[in-house]
This record gives structure tokens, C-alpha cells and sequence, in this order.
């Protein structure tokens, strides 16, 4: 197996060294992510798209996403990780890689609609986990861990009962808290007993 | 009384010539799921057919979506470890070792024999209940009905064996990060050595109802078939991938928790169709029992868990209720979560369904900044529209099946 650590730098200079705590990591500009993840596979051997991901950094940072994406080598039994931030924190968007291996289209729709990063070039960027028409992305920082009450997908059952996706039951937990600040300033959630499977939640 | 003894049967290509315009296969779209009993759980596939053909497929996933990723976010890592049953879960105790793999890789952790040596056993008991599983609905949904009865007893005799262990059959929570929650009770190991010795013979005997079944033969031999190349691109892993004939067994390639120790062979197929899958999940259940013998044969003494997570493993419960520093170091454990070091981590376990993988973002403390599951279940599932297209809606039910999937894991 060629050293991936010393020869990604030296054939793609756009490329540095990311920290990491197992597999060699690389960050680049976004942009150059297909070229080099193509470059991986095809000289490097890294034949397997594993997974793409993205981590939200919350608005107080710039640049706010980074989305990640993790190589396997069935003949090197390594791994190898490429991460690129994404130039714009209102509209997000990182070119695709669907046309480099055909299993990226989930992952990538995945991403669209966790985060809500557009994938340029993604032949179908549809939500996947949640429904059509969901306003949120929910595992952006600022959506809280309860949900947000929304409009029913079926139009016409919501007509019908006027009934809405409403926030999850708190009752006891879990923690909530804010990462980076003590856990001690974010008890756990006490159990709200205004409401139960009988008495309606107060508006 | 007149009997007929004789019947003419028209020629069957000049009796299509002769179907009026309307009866020709029509085209419709059928929705299949997410409450249907093959699609094994939440899946739902929207199709457009040309008569029994398929022509176009589109999954539907995400009924089972919890937000197990954003729960990680707001919880400890230790809080995590039962939520991860909830995943595939058929195979816990496998998904649990995953999850704290990754956890430990993080806090630079390293087991001693004894707590590795219990997670590989649990880790091949929970592979055989899981493929006993898929076999089993398997066989229901090519209509062997006999095989689901065989392998729900063995899987039960599993689930009494964990049951003694952990203290619950379905989700165990077992693992913690730094160790396991207990020791194997006394008298549990031979338990296990017993079940393996009775459990080839039924193994075969279930191979008997299926291998050479013709039925059997005729509804998965050369259907969904999946290439190598297709194999590869579309990210499968697990017996899906290696039933196209790619040895990419990460116990084998990148050994975790002491698998380098013990013998097993990585069974593949040949062609790729769903034959070649229940051939190499049938023949993986025997490895697993290989395994399972090798680690009974040289079970390490010694601790389960490793002393150096003192501040992530909880003290033991007599321990924090008379030591004054066990007793802090517990409330510190529960009150803000394990210190972890920040950084990222990407681990992935060979689990029963795929390469279960965990991405671990830490800036620090007891809370994971960003958790992503690279669940194979989803990974599997992302070559439907590829693979259905082209079979008959029955065949469907058949593709399903070999690909055993788990929406729990799916969806997360």
C-alpha cells in the first residue's frame, strides 16, 4: 500500500493533513473533494465509498459544515477520511460524487436532509429519512432534541382531524445539554405532569 | 350424463395475437409496505410495473426514524450504549460492542483478554441469533414455513443463554464503554459449549429443508443477481457483499477486540444471486460456531473490564455505596458523562448485517459532539432501484429477503 499520509500532499496540494486520531485525514476546499476522492480510488486503491456525513459546527462558527467522507480499501484494509468545509454557512453546498460510486446517492440525500447541505450534480436530491415537505433539518444545533410541531405530510387527514406532528414527550429526561458548557448548569429535564396520555397537552 | 375426456388448448402465441388492446400488461404503480409482512419491518417500495415486471423501484425508508443521532448529542456516552440495541436489533449484543469500540478508540482504551474474549462470544452468539432470524423469515417468505419453526427454537435456546448473561433477551445493553457490565455467571461458558454441540447437527438438518429444495432452488437461483463491480459501488458489506464473490470480512482484515486469534474461514459466493447470500449466511452460522469453540477453549481469567476507564466505567455498586471516592467518582460519571478527549474516531465492526460503522466527533467532556451511524442495513437497501428492476413482483419478495435487512437499523 503507498503512504497515503505523505503522497496525497505532494500530488494534490490543495490537500493538508487533518487530525486525526486513527485513519490518515486530509482537509481540502470543497470543490476539489470529487477530483481527489476519484484520485483515491482509482490510484490508492480505495474502492469503497463507506459513508458521507457532515458535522454542523453551530451559527456562531464560520465555516459552519463540514462534510465528511470516509474511503475503505478492500485490498489495503485501510481506512481513509477527506473532509471539506462548506464555503457558504446560508446555502451550503458540496459537488457530488453519485457519478464515482452510485451507493453516494442515500448517503448524500441523507445529508440534504439532516443538515441541509446541497450535494451540485446529486441526480435525485430528495429527503430520505424524513418526508417530503418537512420544513426542518433536523440534526442542525440550533432544532431542539423534542421537534418542532409541524403540519401532518397527508394534507388531507390534516384537513380532516386538524391534527399536527407535535414535540416529543419530555417526561425525565434524557439530558439536555448544551455540549461545551458544565452539565451541571443543565439538569435533567424535570417530568412535565401538566400533560399525560389522558389530559391534552396545554397549548 | 356426458363426461369430457378430452381438452384443446389453443396455441398460447396465437392466442396473445389475439388479446384485445386493453388486456395487454398495462402499466400501474404499486405501493408495497411499509405494513407488509416480506418487506420485514417499515420498508416501503413504490413500483411501477409493466404488467408482473418491474420497471421502476423506489424505497421508502425512514418510518422507523428516531433521531438516534441527535439523542447521542444530547446524552452521555455511557447513556448511549442501550439505545444502540435499538439499532439492528436482532444482533445487540453486536451493536453495543460496535459502539463502544469506537468510544474506546477515543479514549485511547485497550481491553484486557477476559472482557475481549466475552465480547467476541457474545458478538458470534448474537451473529447466529441474528442469521437464524433471517433464515427463518426467509423461509416464510419463499413459503418454507418448517425452517422458521427450526430456527425460532434454536434462536430461543440463544436468547435463554443471554437472557442468564445480561439479564434480558431482546436488548441486553451489555457492553459499556471500558468493559462489560458483568462477569460471565458461573457454569454460564459450558452452557454455551453445550448449545454449540447440540445446535450443528439441527443446523444441517435445517440446511436439509432448504439446500437442495426445489422450490427453493426456483425462487432464489439467478434472482437479484448483483455483481461484483455493482457490489462494491453501492457500498454493500456483510454476507450481501461477500455473496458477490468479495471477501471483505473486517474480523478478518481489520481484527478488533482479539478476533486475530481465533481460526474461521470468510465463506463467498459465486454468482451473487440470492442463493449464493443464504448459501454464505448458512455457512458463516458454522464459523461462528468455530469461533465460539475457540474462545470457550482458551477463556482468558482475569478482568472484564480495563482499569485505566476509571472515569468512564461506573464502580462497582458495593464500592459506591461506602467508599467516599467511589462514591464522587460515580457522581460524576452520572451527573456530566465520562471526560473524553476531543478529537474523531471512525470505527466499523463486521456485525451480522454489514460493517457497522460509528463516527465520533468529541470537543471534549462527557457529551459526543456529532454521532453518526453508518447503519449497512441502509447502505444495502440503497441498491433496490438497481436490483428490482427487471423481476417479477414475487421475485421481489425473494430479493428482500436475501438482502436481510433490519429497518431499525435502517432508519435509526
Amino acid at each position: 500500500m503507498t503512504d497515503v499520509t505523505a503522497a496525497v500532499p505532494l500530488e494534490f496540494p490543495q490537500a493538508t493533513p487533518r487530525a486525526s486520531l486513527d485513519c490518515p485525514a486530509f482537509n481540502l476546499p470543497a470543490a476539489t473533494a470529487p477530483a481527489l476522492l476519484r484520485h483515491l480510488r482509482d490510484q490508492h486503491a480505495f474502492d469503497f465509498l463507506m459513508d458521507i456525513t457532515a458535522i454542523d459546527w453551530t451559527a456562531a462558527k464560520s465555516p459552519r459544515f463540514t462534510v465528511v467522507w470516509h474511503l475503505y480499501s478492500s485490498t489495503a484494509h485501510g481506512y481513509v477520511r477527506v473532509a471539506a468545509d462548506c464555503p457558504d454557512d446560508a446555502a451550503p453546498a458540496v459537488p457530488s460524487v453519485c457519478s464515482l460510486w452510485p451507493g453516494a446517492n442515500w448517503h448524500e440525500r441523507e445529508t440534504w436532509d439532516m443538515f441541509g447541505i446541497r450535494f451540485t450534480g446529486h441526480p435525485d436530491l430528495r429527503r430520505i429519512l424524513m418526508w417530503e415537505g418537512y420544513p426542518y433539518h433536523p440534526l442542525r444545533k440550533e432544532f431542539p432534541l423534542a421537534g418542532i410541531e409541524t403540519e401532518l405530510p397527508d394534507a388531507d387527514i390534516a384537513a380532516e382531524t386538524g391534527a399536527k406532528v407535535k414535540p416529543a414527550p419530555m417526561a425525565g429526561g434524557p439530558f439536555a445539554a448544551t455540549p461545551g458548557e458544565p452539565m451541571s448548569e443543565a439538569e435533567p429535564r424535570a417530568r412535565d405532569e401538566s400533560w399525560d396520555e389522558q389530559r391534552e397537552k396545554p397549548e | 350424463m356426458t363426461m369430457a375426456n378430452e381438452f384443446t388448448f389453443p396455441d398460447a402465441a396465437a392466442k396473445a395475437a389475439t388479446v384485445p388492446k386493453e388486456f395487454e400488461p398495462e402499466r400501474m404503480s404499486l405501493s408495497m409496505g411499509p405494513s407488509h409482512p416480506s418487506t420485514h419491518g417499515v420498508l416501503r417500495i413504490q413500483f411501477e410495473l409493466e404488467g408482473e415486471m418491474v420497471t421502476k423501484a423506489d424505497p421508502v425508508v425512514g418510518y422507523l426514524h428516531r433521531g438516534d443521532e441527535k439523542i447521542a448529542e444530547n446524552m452521555t456516552y455511557n447513556q448511549f450504549v442501550p439505545y444502540t440495541d435499538r439499532l439492528d436489533y436482532l444482533a445487540p449484543l453486536a451493536n453495543n460492542m460496535a459502539y463502544a469500540i469506537a468510544v474506546e478508540r477515543l479514549a485511547k482504551l485497550e481491553l484486557p483478554p477476559r472482557g475481549q474474549a466475552i465480547r467476541v462470544l457474545t458478538a458470534e452468539m448474537a451473529r447466529l441469533s441474528s442469521h437464524l432470524m433471517g433464515l427463518g423469515a426467509y423461509g416464510i417468505d419463499v413459503g418454507a414455513w418448517t425452517v422458521f419453526m427450526y430456527c425460532f427454537e434454536e434462536r430461543e435456546k440463544l436468547y435463554t443463554l443471554f437472557e442468564k448473561l445480561t439479564g434480558a433477551r431482546f436488548t441486553t445493553s451489555y457492553t459499556r464503554i471500558g468493559g462489560v457490565a458483568r462477569d460471565v455467571p458461573p457454569g454460564w461458558l459450558k452452557e454455551v459449549g453445550a448449545f454449540c454441540d447440540q445446535f450443528l447437527p439441527i443446523l444441517d438438518e435445517i440446511f436439509s429443508l432448504l439446500t437442495r429444495n426445489k422450490i427453493f432452488l426456483d425462487r432464489t437461483v439467478g434472482v437479484g443477481v448483483i455483481s461484483r463491480a455493482d457490489a462494491i459501488a453501492y457500498g454493500l458489506t456483510g454476507p450481501n457483499l461477500r455473496g458477490s464473490g468479495v471477501p471483505l470480512d473486517l474480523r478478518k482484515d481489520r481484527p478488533y477486540s482479539g478476533y486475530e486469534q481465533y481460526e474461521f474461514d470468510v465463506p463467498v459466493g459465486a454468482t451473487g444471486d440470492c442463493y449464493d447470500r443464504y448459501l454464505v449466511r448458512g455457512e458463516e452460522m458454522k464459523q461462528s460456531v468455530r469461533i465460539i469453540r475457540q474462545v470457550l477453549a482458551k477463556f482468558p481469567e482475569g478482568d472484564w473490564f480495563t482499569r485505566d476507564a476509571r472515569r468512564i466505567f461506573a464502580p462497582p455498586k458495593d464500592k459506591i455505596l461506602t467508599s467516599m471516592e467511589e462514591l464522587i467518582n460515580n457522581f460524576m460519571l452520572v451527573t456530566e458523562g465520562p471526560q473524553m478527549p476531543a478529537g474523531e474516531v471512525y470505527f466499523e465492526a463486521e456485525n451480522p448485517k454489514g460493517a457497522l460503522g460509528f463516527y465520533v466527533v468529541s470537543t471534549g467532556g462527557g457529551v459526543p459532539w456529532r454521532l453518526k451511524i453508518r447503519s449497512p442495513s441502509f447502505c444495502n437497501l440503497s441498491i433496490l432501484p438497481k436490483l428490482c428492476v427487471g423481476h417479477l413482483v414475487s421475485d421481489v419478495v425473494s430479493i428482500l429477503g436475501s438482502l436481510d435487512f433490519v429497518m431499525g437499523e435502517c432508519d435509526r
